[in-house]
């Protein structure tokens, strides 16, 4: 718990007794995270518009302040002043609590997340099964939007999600196990230090390793769909089922899923960086490279990421229903137990656990 | 302290979600309180130091079982007049089997502690070593002496799935399904023929 011993320290001498000022460390800890996942939220769907527009040579957003770049918050205040609407019909305690499910699951997974060695918010040892635990709770958001709109577009969108969720976590799952083969741990911070100098001793990073390298694009993939973005958004598919299950949503129940869904985009894009591009390390092993902070690596990791996101949104065509099963059940979930197979074997052949 | 409170924190709100999953009318509600509870039993778990076991009971149950389980009640189609009318039938035979299993609980007890039974005695192998994490302690226990148990009930599991495909599978005549490869393979000259008609003459395909 040595992130929490020097703002706990900080708070005993302003004459606190220990379990208050642990009690108000960490929940300055827990802000300390939230706020600038918020904001960076807001930012995030900006560039996303702005990389969008440029890549159908429009300008985007850029009326809003110096280039636009206010837009998202003139957005939010613009859903927060609208009414809320609730349906009549609808279930209504289920529906209100969907988009907030949605949106915490989105803020809860990012406590295990390593912005620099040893400034992790809770250093488990089971840090990545608690990202594939909280992650596996983001579905719940949706079903319950669905079902409680009590309409038919939204129960088939939540259908749809779920049972998108459900495939794709298979294959993460078996990815996932390669990482932590390698690494030997499910600790996030001794995952990113297992990839210091991981391949020849010059590259930071598992996404260096050939034979890590095709699970690294199967979990963009994975991530995508997990995060239902295009091309795999089927639960929003305009064209089929309105606008999926946030049809009967308005104002900030609305926002709140935009906010969770941005949100559970930059958290797989911290994943990446985290778990195949060696987190908070630099790229390559060269010592005047560790003078730039570890946040700073890890942000622009981060955004790189973000940007072969909305690259792949603004270029690819929407999947077919059953184009998403079958490269989920066929083609990715073989793929990667064979890599495991693959993996495990050749960690075995060279000694790796004697 | 902060224990504590966690402690009467999980257990009043698991204790209150299984009260609430069977008092709620509507099913739905009551496989979301089920989740709940789960949830927090996991919460439990962490707290006498089981992470590994916890984190298994949510990404199993609450991310994969819960969720085809909310996927079928969703879809089912109950009428909760004649559920509630078979109530007052189904009582008698609720309250005997609630019986039994009271009896049995009592007689469990009654046995175990009349010390009279050595099965399952713990022999100090399933305690934690110094320094070892839970996962690692789970597996070197798992993948050496419990293998055989381990590996038969995974193709348990397995012979379950295959079967529950072999029953509900049906191959269908009249669906025209995608050939992805033959897709891939094919060649702009098999799908098009360049001809020069005359004029006046037109083309034979």
């Amino acid at each position: 718990m040595s992130f929490f011993r020097p703002p706990t320290q900080l708070f005993e001498s302003w004459g606190m007794g220990h379990d208050l000022a642990f009690l108000i460390a960490t929940v300055v800890c827990i802000l300390a995270i939230c706020l600038p996942v918020m904001l960076s939220v807001a930012m995030v769907i900006y560039v996303d518009r702005k990389i969008w527009a440029a890549m159908a040579l429009r300008r985007g957003p850029n009326v809003v302040g110096p280039l636009g770049l206010l837009q998202s918050f003139a957005d939010g205040l613009k859903v927060f002043l609208q009414e809320t609407i609730i349906p009549t019909a609808a279930n209504k305690g289920l529906f209100l609590i969907g988009p907030i499910v949605t949106f915490t699951v989105a803020l809860l997974a990012w406590a295990v997340i390593p912005f620099n060695s040893n400034a992790i918010l809770a250093n488990i040892n089971v840090g990545l099964l608690y990202i594939l635990a909280i992650s596996s709770l983001g579905v719940y958001g949706t079903i319950m939007a669905g079902w409680a709109s009590n309409s038919k577009y939204p129960f088939f969108s939540a259908m749809r999600a779920s049972a998108q969720m459900i495939s794709y976590e298979v294959s993460i799952g078996f990815i996932l196990i390669c990482v932590v083969l390698w690494a030997g741990s499910f600790n996030m911070d001794t995952i990113v230090q297992a990839q210091k100098g991981h391949v020849l001793g010059f590259f930071n990073g598992f996404a260096f390793n050939p034979l890590l390298f095709p699970m690294w694009v199967m979990f963009l993939i994975s991530g995508m769909a997990e995060t239902q973005r295009a091309p795999f958004d089927l639960a929003e598919a305009e064209s089929e089922l309105v606008a999926g299950y946030q049809t009967e949503y308005s104002s900030m129940a609305f926002a709140l899923f935009w906010l969770g869904e941005y949100g559970n985009v930059l958290l797989m894009c911290a994943l990446n960086a985290t778990l195949f591009w060696g987190g908070y390390l630099p790229p390559l092993e060269i010592p005047i490279l560790y003078a730039v902070p570890g946040i700073i690596w890890l942000l622009l990791k981060i955004a790189f990421g973000f940007f072969v996101f909305s690259w792949v949104k603004a270029t690819v065509p929407r999947y077919r229903y059953d184009q998403l099963m079958r490269l989920g059940w066929k083609v990715f979930l073989p793929v990667s137990l064979f890599f495991v197979f693959l993996v495990s074997g050749w960690l075995m052949a060279t000694g790796h656990f004697a | 302290m902060i224990q504590l409170l966690a402690f009467y924190l999980f257990a009043t709100l698991v204790i209150v979600s299984g009260l609430a999953t069977i008092l709620a009318r509507n099913p739905v509600h009551s496989v979301l309180w089920l989740i709940l509870a789960f949830f927090n039993a996991a919460g439990l778990m962490v707290l006498v130091g089981a992470e590994f076991i916890a984190m298994l009971l949510v990404i199993v149950y609450v991310g994969a079982v819960a969720v085809l389980f909310l996927f079928v009640v969703m879809m089912l189609d109950i009428d909760f007049a004649t559920l509630r009318a078979g109530f007052v039938q189904n009582a008698p035979l609720g309250l005997l089997i609630a019986l039994a299993l009271v009896a049995e609980l009592l007689i469990g007890t009654g046995a175990v502690k009349s010390g009279a039974l050595v099965l399952g005695v713990a022999d100090g192998h399933a305690g934690n070593a110094e320094g070892l994490s839970n996962t690692a302690a789970i597996g070197a226990l798992l993948y050496t002496r419990y293998i055989f148990l381990f590996e038969a009930s995974g193709v348990i599991l397995l012979v379950s799935m295959i079967g529950a495909i072999v029953l509900t599978h049906r191959k269908r005549g009249d669906v025209r399904t995608q050939n992805i490869s033959k897709q891939v393979a094919r060649r702009p000259e098999d799908a098009t023929v360049n001809l020069k008609p005359v004029s006046g003459q037109g083309v034979e395909l």
